[in-house]
């Protein structure tokens, strides 16, 4: 069975680091659930298909956890003994918040106004706003600055939340 | 030309014994069987060589009807004859927001609704399990022996109160599930196999009472699914039935009793087939009253009353794109699924939508079960060397728990790749307190009100301490089937609480083993005879792949383990010759047990191969 305890970078045979070729990780993936995927092993003994069941669970798990940038970094810090998204210390940057403070007021705006060409709008800016602090966040992981990076990824975590919200606006008003 | 293949001399060759398994589509008009023949997936034909069986199951005086002849009595005998029952799997009384629309006498019962006919109170399960059961005799009369499995299809956007449902009902069927796959997926390896089509691809499937849309990639022999979004509740006939209140409003008639709603219903579907192929159609129908429709449907007409129903489908589409992070420019390719695709409104918005025409080119009516069928065949252990494909398949609603206030906690996020396991740590909220209930959900909305209730537990036996000092870790698992399981464990203490989050909705193993009793009377085959055949298969089973195992890894255990496993596996071996079931089971489970290490180490060693870039999985497939 998979080592439980084995890290996800060293599980995909990565090198330990924010920054990496997406393709190389969708390809070990892929590799990997070849040989585990439950599918594989249904006419095998309950043991092994137990084993299956575990070990493809902890497979996508990690992928899901070094596939998406936010968690990757989160991942990373927890690896060094930070923990982004602990409750002390949540406090952002005045500056940001009153960004976001205003962004959230349109789409309050935009969502009464039943306007999804609007959100839509609003929500490419979140997301472009959040490539960009994703570069400064990858930044800050190559040189170790992780107190930085540990700010960044909070904020980060912040507008994925807001992309998520305004994601869920543009459900409800397109029906 | 595929070469002969030789097996060296000294090696014992498993014999290559073809398992037989099908593919099912319990669909909630028709429902189909497939099975693979000779490397290309068929569909099984009834005696009289029709390959759908209409999904209809009549209680008449003299017995069980199912299909055809269950269909003669739609008029006739509207409340005995049960129609649709896929619309009311793992639903109760409540759920229905058009349960008018169904002339069956119901019964709100918890969980999912019951219905009363003539042969008694029946459940939606009971009454899938009849048609499924004639699948599984047309199979075995077709294939000429007991199936070893099967795989049921399900939509994509079922819940995991419906899957459990669809999954008892096979069980009570005298099936062995192998899988539940979702449709749009079972199309999409039909389709994707069959073209070998490379690209990310939407399926739209819209079925008599239920529509997904999927979305996924297929890569190199992987069918990776990004999202899937849908509504259990709307189908074809949900345009029929915008048809009959048409008829009804238009001739001025109405309220009709429930033999001339069927009768309307039926002269509403025939109308809207023919306007698949034509421009008008005539809708001409004499009501009990003696009261005469006899109306001119157009195609304009009829897509005006429609088009809610076609922009409802427009909905899912979207959401599944927004959580693919794709837009519809991005989308190689549309295959459409399910009979209610054939209308052309709907190939005129999918087309519009996607600025492209959609894919057509397999049957909309049978490509569920022709996936279903290649699926089961690799499950079944038939998988051919070349066949190296692999399914990823997601969870379609967000599953979670209750939290103060009545709000939901989400665990598992909706499009996640199952299987997965995911735990979370939760506390007391009051000093003292020694229990804690658990109420598990699904769906998006953050109330819990708003979301399905899929059970209740209590974790109980936690020490006294203060507020929020117990760490309370909660685990839910999904497995290949999309089925979630939970347990909870106080971490201090170690007091634990499980369940498989099944007899909320009404289904607990007693009853269906109360079910099978029943359905016994009525069937020819001898439980207990079937019983010890099943255990005998089992053991067989696992003699065989245990064998295998020991064949490519044996140098993996020490003497004295490799020892241990070959007393187990002859203990097994003994007792598949004899009559006794219960020693059989108690051997084979013991079987199970001395393989668990061998089992971990052979993973470990797949593992390390899959990454080493070489085909060690290949190698092992042989």
């Amino acid at each position: 069975m998979i080592d439980f305890s084995q890290n996800y970078f060293a599980l995909f045979g990565l090198p330990q680091r924010y920054r990496f070729d997406p393709e190389t990780l969708d390809a070990a993936y892929r590799a990997l659930q070849r040989v585990v995927h439950p599918d594989r092993y249904a006419a095998a003994g309950d043991a092994e298909r137990r084993v299956a069941l575990q070990s493809s669970a902890r497979v996508n798990e990690a992928y899901r956890a070094l596939k998406d940038p936010v968690s990757r970094a989160q991942y990373l810090l927890s690896l060094r003994g930070i923990d982004a998204l602990a409750e002390t210390n949540t406090a952002l940057p005045a500056e940001f918040l009153q960004r976001e403070l205003e962004r959230r007021e349109a789409v309050g705006e935009a969502q009464a106004a039943r306007d999804a060409d609007r959100l839509a709008a609003l929500l490419r800016e979140v997301r472009s706003d959040a490539a960009v602090l994703q570069a400064t966040l990858a930044d800050r992981l190559d040189v170790e600055a992780w107190e930085n990076a540990r700010d960044a990824v909070r904020e980060l975590r912040f507008l994925t939340k807001v992309a998520g919200d305004i994601e869920t606006a543009i459900g409800e008003v397109e029906g | 030309m595929a070469l002969l293949q030789i097996a060296e001399p000294e090696s014992a060759p498993v014999p290559h014994q073809n398992r037989l398994a099908v593919g099912i589509d319990l669909g909630t008009t028709n429902s189909l069987v497939a099975t693979m023949r000779h490397g290309i997936p068929v569909v099984l034909p009834d005696a009289e060589g029709r390959p759908l069986l209409p999904s209809i199951v009549r209680y008449a005086d003299r017995g069980i009807e199912v299909g055809y002849p269950a269909q003669e009595a739609l008029v006739a005998d509207p409340q005995n004859t049960i129609v649709s029952v896929k619309r009311l799997m793992g639903r109760g009384l409540a759920d229905l927001s058009d349960a008018r629309r169904f002339p069956y006498r119901f019964i709100d019962a918890p969980g999912m609704v019951q219905i009363e006919t003539r042969s008694g109170i029946r459940t939606p399960v009971e009454v899938s399990a009849e048609i499924l059961r004639t699948l599984r005799l047309r199979a075995e009369a077709s294939l000429g022996g007991a199936l070893a499995g099967a795989v049921v299809t399900v939509p994509a956007y079922f819940d995991d109160a419906q899957r459990q449902a669809t999954k008892d009902a096979a069980q009570l069927a005298g099936l062995n599930v192998l899988r539940l796959l979702n449709e749009p997926t079972a199309a999409a390896i039909a389709y994707g196999l069959d073209n070998a089509s490379e690209g990310t691809y939407a399926v739209y499937d819209l079925g008599g009472g239920t529509f997904d849309l999927s979305i996924l990639k297929l890569s190199r022999g992987v069918f990776e699914v990004l999202a899937t979004a849908g509504d259990t509740a709307l189908g074809g006939d949900d345009f029929d039935h915008r048809v009959y209140c048409w008829a009804l409003e238009t001739s001025r008639v109405g309220p009709v009793s429930a033999s001339d709603t069927r009768l309307v219903m039926l002269k509403a579907r025939e109308a809207k087939e023919n306007l698949t192929t034509h421009a008008s159609t005539s809708l001409v129908a004499t009501l009990s009253t003696g009261e005469r429709i006899d109306l001119t449907l157009t195609a304009s007409t009829f897509t005006a009353i429609t088009e809610t129903l076609v922009g409802k489908t427009l909905g899912p589409v979207r959401k599944a794109l927004r959580d693919a992070k794709l837009t519809p420019a991005e989308i190689d390719g549309v295959v459409m699924v399910g009979g209610a695709t054939r209308m052309p409104q709907i190939q005129k918005a999918v087309a519009t939508f996607f600025g492209a025409p959609p894919l057509n080119n397999l049957d909309p009516d049978q490509v569920v079960a022709l996936g279903a069928a290649i699926q089961a065949n690799v499950l079944a252990g038939n998988r051919a060397s070349d066949e190296d494909w692999l399914l990823l398949d997601v969870i379609p609603l967000s599953l979670g728990l209750e939290t103060m206030g009545g709000l939901t906690e989400k665990i598992i996020p909706r499009n996640a790749t199952i299987p997965i396991a995911r735990a979370q740590e939760f506390t007391t909220f009051k000093d003292g307190q020694t229990a804690m209930a658990i109420h598990v959900v699904q769906g998006e909305r953050e109330k819990v009100a708003d979301c399905r209730s899929l059970g209740r537990f209590e974790l109980r036996g936690i020490p006294p301490m203060v507020a929020g000092a117990a760490r309370i870790n909660v685990t839910f698992q999904v497995d290949a089937d999309g089925l979630l399981s939970v347990s909870a464990r106080e971490q201090t203490t170690g007091v634990e609480a499980a369940i498989t989050v099944k007899p909320s909705y009404g289904l607990a193993d007693t009853e269906i083993a109360r079910m099978l009793q029943e359905s016994q009377a009525h069937a020819v085959d001898d439980m207990e005879a079937r019983a010890l055949a099943e255990a005998q298969v089992e053991g067989e089973r696992m003699l065989t792949a245990t064998a295998s195992a020991l064949d490519s890894d044996g140098d993996l255990l020490s003497p004295e383990e490799r020892a241990s496993i070959d007393a187990a596996m002859a203990a097994v071996r003994r007792l598949a010759a004899g009559a006794d079931r219960h020693a059989l089971s108690a051997a084979v489970a013991a079987l199970n047990r001395a393989t668990e290490e061998f089992a971990a180490r052979r993973m470990d060693r797949s593992v390390a191969g899959a990454l080493a870039g070489r085909s060690v999985d290949s190698l092992a497939e042989d």
